[in-house]
């Protein structure tokens, strides 16, 4: 009895996460600009998003803010997971609540207060101007946090008996660092890029606050079209984006499964070539 | 590498230690506790024309404050900002809540499941969390307008003659928040249960106890954590979600997010805008304090 009701909620469950992705990507093949009204099969709206320059402009401002803005989160991501996980110090507790902070605060209180200091802070110098670096500074402290969770709990199930062997075999830290501890987290630095970059690609309300002239991101392109009503140029942004994004999730837990079935075939390797 | 040499040139100042603890601590701080106190500032400053008033002022030797507090006296006066604020906790708890009745029995049967199949059960879910929020919105827009998917095939399939309305309602701001935030609920839920000790449920059916009992008296307790960190990641950003009810919500729909937007972007007031702020970061900050104490308990243990 269990076993049915549970695949049927399941189900359930599925198809309202999914209808309106599927839904999204059908009505983009539709010929009628009624979006909603299915006339015949078309693909036109990719060939007119092709010369959408507006879009094609947020595409690349995006990308490119998504790719630095990973990088970033990584790299402070990585140092908040180190100093929360591996030391034990005064203001651990403010540490871990900054780190927390961005996860769950709503986007606009974010948006608003960076903007804000920004604003102070070029009274103060006359710099940094609204723009690219303005966004790519919001985009990277909400990173910092979601990448520190993911290295957080690849650090914490790590061994740190290799981490104490290398350092016995006369490693310095940095050199522990990056002999040992570096390569055993790559999967999940590799994780948390992904992770962050999405999150920067997708972020609409801090890019608001954040934008100047001439710094008009592809959400903000999306929102201010979906604003206005329904568009079949956004329906076929959308199918675009689901194929990238399918695509990349499918690849990348392929790759992370094999690197796991790898490690353990290491494991037993060297587990044999001990006893032998 | 750059950390290398940053490293090696901070090294007589700096240890190690200080050095990985500092780095963090610093950039955070900047971005986190430096905005807020800029923003109080400004919620308590008189506006000019399109700039701050500042808060003090040191001339001939004596220091003047001042504050203004007509911002806040304002809010809580006004009565359709206390209905705002109000209504927006509304929406959160209503979210928080459907979210747990879908998202639980979900993660339940997910961590239940047989093993080879939950990455891909997992992926299922995150596939969607991957794929762009705004557009997924954005399509429930095109599913639930009068002229939509969902009208037009109940009049093609002759349930309905005139389509009924559906869009900009409360009913499609709460589908879409809920379809928003669910997979929010579900993966710290299916995290917390798929370490559940299943013999402790066995022990209780060996000895008699009902599955439903078993399910109320053992898994429902012990998943309390994961029931905390979902509720408290749902609710928090519903309190001040801005992009779901300006697309989906009513022109009636009263929401903290959009006065916000609205008194920041329309009205230019900052100094509203401030307070209405702060305002919100005061209603939020006891399920923050509770969602900090779960998420530092995952520190204990692993530092000593």
């Amino acid at each position: 009895m269990t076993n049915t009701f549970g695949r049927s909620w399941m189900i359930a469950v599925y198809l309202f996460l999914y209808i309106p992705i599927i839904t999204l990507v059908v009505f983009s093949f539709n010929g009628s600009p009624l979006v909603t009204v299915w006339s015949e099969f078309t693909l036109k709206w990719y060939g007119k998003l092709a010369q959408d320059r507006e879009i094609i402009a947020g595409v690349i401002l995006s990308l490119k803010l998504a790719f630095l803005s990973g990088m970033l989160s990584v790299l402070f991501g990585t140092f908040t997971a180190f100093a929360l996980v591996r030391y034990r110090f005064r203001g651990h507790t403010l540490l871990s609540s900054m780190a927390n902070m961005p996860l769950v605060m709503p986007d606009v209180l974010v948006g608003l207060s960076l903007l804000l200091m920004l604003v102070s802070l070029q009274r103060w110098l006359g710099y940094p101007e609204r723009g690219l670096l303005t966004i790519l500074l919001g985009h990277a402290f909400l990173g910092t946090a979601y990448a520190a969770v993911v290295v957080v709990s690849r650090l914490r199930e790590m061994d740190s008996k290799l981490e104490e062997a290398a350092m016995d075999l006369g490693c310095k830290p940095f050199q522990v660092f990056t002999l040992v501890t570096f390569p055993l987290i790559v999967p999940a630095l590799v994780s948390a890029f992904l992770l962050t970059f999405t999150l920067s690609f997708d972020d609409v309300v801090l890019s608001a606050f954040l934008s100047g002239p001439g710094s008009t991101t592809l959400p903000l392109v999306i929102f201010s079209r979906a604003r206005l009503g329904l568009s079949p140029s956004i329906n076929a942004v959308a199918a675009v984006t689901i194929a990238v994004v399918s695509i990349a999730v499918i690849v990348s837990s392929i790759y992370q499964s094999r690197a796991e079935k790898q490690r353990m075939r290491e494991i037993a390797q060297a587990y044999n070539d001990g006893n032998q | 590498m750059m950390i290398e040499k940053m490293h090696s040139f901070l090294k007589p100042y700096l240890t190690g230690r200080q050095f990985v603890i500092s780095v963090p601590f610093l950039w955070l701080f900047l971005l986190t506790a430096a905005p807020i106190f800029i923003v109080l500032r400004i919620s308590l400053s008189e506006m000019d024309i399109a700039s701050v008033a500042n808060l003090w002022t040191w001339a001939e030797n004596t220091l003047t404050l001042k504050i203004n507090l007509s911002k806040y006296l304002f809010i809580l006066h006004d009565e359709l900002y206390v209905k705002t604020f109000i209504s927006s906790i509304g929406y959160a708890l209503e979210n928080t809540f459907f979210c747990l009745i879908l998202g639980y029995p979900f993660a339940y049967f997910m961590a239940r499941a047989k093993t080879h199949l939950r990455p891909m059960l997992l992926m299922l879910v995150m596939l969607p969390f991957w794929t762009s929020f705004l557009l997924r919105i954005y399509a429930w827009k095109t599913l639930l307008e009068d002229n939509g998917v969902i009208n037009n095939f109940l009049i093609w399939s002759g349930l309905i003659h005139q389509p009924i309305q559906i869009m900009h309602t409360q009913f499609s701001l709460m589908i879409g928040m809920v379809y928003a935030y669910l997979p929010f609920m579900i993966l710290p839920l299916y995290s917390n249960l798929v370490k559940m000790d299943t013999r402790l449920l066995e022990a209780a059916a060996d000895l008699g106890t009902s599955p439903w009992k078993t399910f109320w008296l053992m898994t429902v307790p012990l998943s309390k954590q994961g029931i905390i960190a979902g509720s408290m990641l749902v609710f928090i950003p519903t309190v001040g979600e801005y992009v779901i009810p300006e697309l989906l919500g009513g022109p009636q729909t009263l929401n903290i997010g959009r006065v916000l937007w609205d008194e920041f972007f329309s009205n230019n007031d900052w100094s509203m805008a401030s307070a209405v702020a702060i305002v919100m970061v005061l209603l939020i900050l006891l399920p923050m304090a509770i969602f900090n104490k779960y998420q530092s308990k995952s520190y204990e243990g692993i530092t000593s």
